[in-house]
C-alpha cells in the first residue's frame, strides 16, 4: 500500500548524490541546500505546514472543548454542528469533535510507528541482502517474493481475530511487515553499487565487520532515500490501517482510528454526512499533506533526478 | 523469450502455492470455526460440533498440519471443501462470485490504465502548464482518498445528483435488479446503471496511480536525444511523441502494472462490500468474520492467480516493448 515511485525514481540517482562519509563542512552546505530546495517548492512547504497543523490539532484539539470523547451529552442527540458540538453529536449524544481528536490521534500515532518500522525493516533486509549476496540474498528476496504475491491487507485480515482483545502494538507491527518489500530491493541494489565504493572497500580492508560498515558506512549513505521512503510510509499506513479498520480487521474498541469512525458515520452517511464528513475530510488532508511533502522531498534530496526530469 | 517467460512462470506458480499455503495454515490456525457454534441456546452436544467441524475440515482438535494435508489433497482434486453458507460446497460458491470481481477488475484496470496514461502523457507535455497543474494536484488528492472513503463519498453525492435530475439513474445497491423485467436493452441498461458509480469508486483512483508515473517516466522521454533525431528526420512531433516517446515511456509501467494489481484487488473489495457486490472481496470480508476457513483460502488462492496472472502479463508486456529483454 506504498508508492513505490519516489523510491524508485531516487534510486536511480542515489549513488551519485550522496557526499562521502564524515566531511562535516559539507555536511552543513548540503543540509542547507536541501532546505533552501524544499522550501522553493510551495506545496511542500504547504504540506509540511498542515502536518504540523494537524499534529497540534490532534493532541491540543481535545483540550479546546469541554467535551470528551467518552462523555454524553443527554440534550444533544444526532445534532448537526453548532457551536457547542463542533462536529455536531451522534446517535447516542457523544461529541463528534472530540471523537474525532481521538481517531486522529490513534491514526497518526500508527502512522508514524508502523512507517518507522517498516522503512527500518527494509533498510535493514535490504542491505543484508546486497552486502552478503549469496545465499542470504537469495534467501531474503525469496522472501520478499512470497510477500508481495500475498497483499498484506488479506494476511492482517486473516491475523485479525488473533490480535482481537490485545495491545494495537501488535497491529503496528502487522502493519510494518508488509510495507517493506519494495524498498528493501531498492536498497539491495544501491548496497550492491556502493559496495564496490572505494569507502566501503577502505573500511573492508581495514578489517571493519560487515555488520558496522552496514550501519556505519552504507545505511547513511542512502539517508535520504530512507527518509523519501519514510514520509511515503507514513501515508500508505495511515490509508491501510483506516481501511481494515473500516473492515473491524484493525483497531479494535475501546480503541477508535480515523477508519473506525469512518465505518460508524457511513452507516447513516447520507442523510448525518456530520458524522463522517470530518474525519473523512481530515484523512485526505493529512495523506495529502504527507504525500506532498514527500514529493517536495525527493525534489530537494535527489537534485540529479530532479534535473532529469526538468529537462 | 518463451524460456524466460517460462522460467518467471515456474517461479511464479511456486510462490503461489508457498503463499497460498501460508495463508492456509494462518488462517486455520487463528480462525475459531468453534466458536460459532459457542454461545448458543440450547448449547449443541459437544458431539456433534465436533462431528460438523470435522465435516468441514476446520476442527481446532485436529493438528493444523493434518488439516493442510486433507485441504490440499482435496484443492489438488478440485474440491475446495465445504462452507456453512453454501450447501454445494465452495467451489460452487467461487465460481458464482469470480465473474462479479473480474467484470469490476478488469473494467478499473482498463479505464484506469487508459485514462491513467493519457492523463499522465498530456501532463508531461504541458510540464508546469495550467493543464499540469490541475492533473497533479487532481491526482495527488485521489491518492489521498482511500477506496472506502470515495465510494461512500460516491453514495452520499449520487443521491443528491438523482435528486437533482428527479430521476433515480445512478443505482448503488447490488450488480442488477433482481425483478426486473424487459428486453436485452433494458438489461443492459440496468446493468450499465448499476456499474457506473462501483467502477469509478476503483478506476479514479487507478487513474490517479497510473499518471503519476506515466508523467515521470514522458517527462524522462521527452528530453532524450532520439525524439529529436525522430523529428529531425521529418516526423512530425505528435507522431513522434506517439511513435517513439510514449513506446519507450510504457516499459516502466508494466513493471507498476503488476505491482498495483495486488492493490487494486484490496481495493475492489471495499467497492463490492459498499455497494453490496456479491463478488470474491465481500465473500473474504464476510467469510473472516464467519470464521470460514475453507472460502478465505479459496480467495486468497484466487488473489495469488491473479497477482501472477498480472506478473506474467507485465512480463510479456515488458518483452513486447523492450527488445532487450527478448534477446536473454
Amino acid at each position: 500500500m506504498t508508492m513505490p515511485d519516489p523510491v524508485m525514481v531516487a534510486a536511480a540517482d542515489e549513488a551519485t548524490a550522496t557526499k562521502p562519509v564524515g566531511e562535516d563542512i559539507a555536511s552543513i552546505s548540503r543540509g542547507r541546500l536541501v532546505l533552501r530546495r524544499f522550501l522553493r517548492k510551495r506545496l511542500a512547504v504547504l504540506g509540511l505546514f498542515l502536518v504540523v497543523a494537524l499534529f497540534l490539532l490532534a493532541f491540543i484539539g481535545p483540550h479546546l472543548t469541554k467535551w470528551s470523547y467518552e462523555s454524553q451529552d443527554f440534550n444533544a442527540y444526532l445534532k448537526p454542528p453548532s457551536p457547542s458540538h463542533w462536529f455536531g453529536t451522534t446517535q447516542i449524544g457523544e461529541d463528534v469533535f472530540a471523537q474525532t481528536m481521538r481517531g486522529m490521534q490513534k491514526s497518526l500515532i500508527i502512522g508514524l510507528l508502523a512507517a518507522f518500522l517498516g522503512t527500518g525493516t527494509a533498510a535493514i533486509v535490504g542491505a543484508f541482502a546486497g552486502y552478503f549476496s549469496g545465499w542470504v540474498d537469495r534467501v531474503l528476496m525469496w522472501m520478499v517474493d512470497l510477500l508481495l504475491v500475498l497483499p498484506g491487507f488479506l494476511i492482517i485480515a486473516i491475523l485479525s481475530p488473533s490480535f482481537r482483545g490485545k495491545t494495537w502494538l501488535v497491529f503496528v507491527v502487522l502493519l510494518a511487515a508488509f510495507v517493506w518489500m519494495i524498498t528493501a530491493r531498492v536498497v539491495r541494489g544501491l548496497t550492491m553499487s556502493l559496495k564496490e565504493r572505494e569507502f566501503v572497500q577502505a573500511a573492508r580492508f581495514m578489517g571493519v565487520p560487515p555488520t558496522r560498515i552496514i550501519f556505519r558506512h552504507i545505511l547513511p549513505s542512502m539517508a535520504s532515500l530512507l527518509i523519501i521512503d519514510y514520509t511515503i510510509n507514513v501515508g500508505g499506513v495511515i490509508l491501510a490501517e483506516t481501511g481494515l479498520s473500516f473492515f473491524g480487521f484493525g483497531v479494535q474498541p475501546p480503541d477508535v482510528s480515523l477508519g473506525t469512525l469512518i465505518r460508524d458515520g457511513t452507516r447513516s452517511a447520507s442523510t448525518y454526512p456530520w458524522l463522517f464528513q470530518f474525519a473523512g475530510g481530515l484523512l485526505i488532508l493529512f495523506v495529502l499533506a504527507v504525500n506532498f511533502v514527500g514529493d517536495g522531498l525527493r525534489d530537494a534530496l535527489d537534485p540529479n533526478a530532479q534535473s532529469s526530469r526538468a529537462r | 523469450m518463451v524460456k524466460f517467460l517460462l522460467r518467471r512462470l515456474v517461479n511464479y506458480l511456486i510462490l503461489v502455492a508457498l503463499a497460498t499455503s501460508l495463508a492456509y495454515v494462518l488462517a486455520a490456525s487463528t480462525l475459531n470455526t468453534r466458536s460459532n457454534y459457542e454461545g448458543r441456546n440450547p448449547p449443541p452436544p459437544p458431539a456433534v460440533v465436533n462431528q460438523t467441524l470435522d465435516e468441514l475440515n476446520a476442527n481446532d482438535q485436529t493438528p493444523v498440519l493434518q488439516r493442510y494435508a486433507r485441504w490440499v489433497n482435496g484443492v489438488v482434486h478440485g474440491n475446495f471443501g465445504k462452507t456453512p453458507v453454501a450447501a454445494d460446497g465452495v467451489g460452487a460458491e467461487m465460481k458464482r462470485r469470480v465473474g462479479v470481481s473480474l467484470r469490476l477488475l478488469l473494467l478499473g484496470t482498463i479505464i484506469g490504465s487508459t485514462f491513467g496514461v493519457l492523463a499522465g502523457v498530456i501532463s508531461a507535455i504541458r510540464q508546469y502548464r495550467l493543464t499540469d497543474h490541475l492533473i497533479t494536484v487532481g491526482s495527488f488528492l485521489l491518492l489521498s482518498t482511500p477506496v472506502f472513503l470515495l465510494a461512500n463519498l460516491l453514495k452520499v453525492y449520487s443521491v443528491d445528483f438523482n435528486h437533482a435530475i428527479g430521476h433515480d439513474f445512478l443505482l448503488y445497491t447490488g450488480e442488477k435488479n433482481p425483478t426486473l423485467v424487459g428486453g436485452f436493452a433494458d438489461h443492459v441498461i440496468d446493468r450499465i446503471r448499476h456499474l457506473i458509480l462501483p467502477t469509478l469508486s476503483i478506476a479514479l483512483g487507478q487513474t490517479a496511480f497510473y499518471s503519476r508515473y506515466q508523467r515521470n517516466s514522458m517527462l524522462d522521454v521527452l528530453g532524450s536525444d532520439f525524439l529529436r533525431t525522430a523529428q529531425a528526420k521529418g516526423l512530425r512531433r505528435g507522431q513522434a511523441l506517439f511513435k517513439h516517446g510514449l513506446r519507450t515511456a510504457l516499459i516502466p509501467m508494466a513493471t507498476f502494472f503488476a505491482y498495483n494489481f495486488g492493490l487494486l484487488i484490496v481495493g475492489a473489495t471495499f467497492t463490492e462490500k459498499i455497494f453490496t457486490w456479491h463478488g470474491m472481496g465481500e465473500w473474504f470480508v464476510d467469510s473472516v468474520t464467519r470464521h470460514d476457513i475453507n472460502a478465505v483460502a479459496a480467495v486468497t488462492l484466487f488473489v495469488a492467480v491473479m497477482v501472477l496472472i498480472s506478473g506474467l502479463l507485465s512480463d510479456i508486456a515488458y518483452a513486447a516493448l523492450d527488445p532487450r529483454v527478448r534477446i536473454r
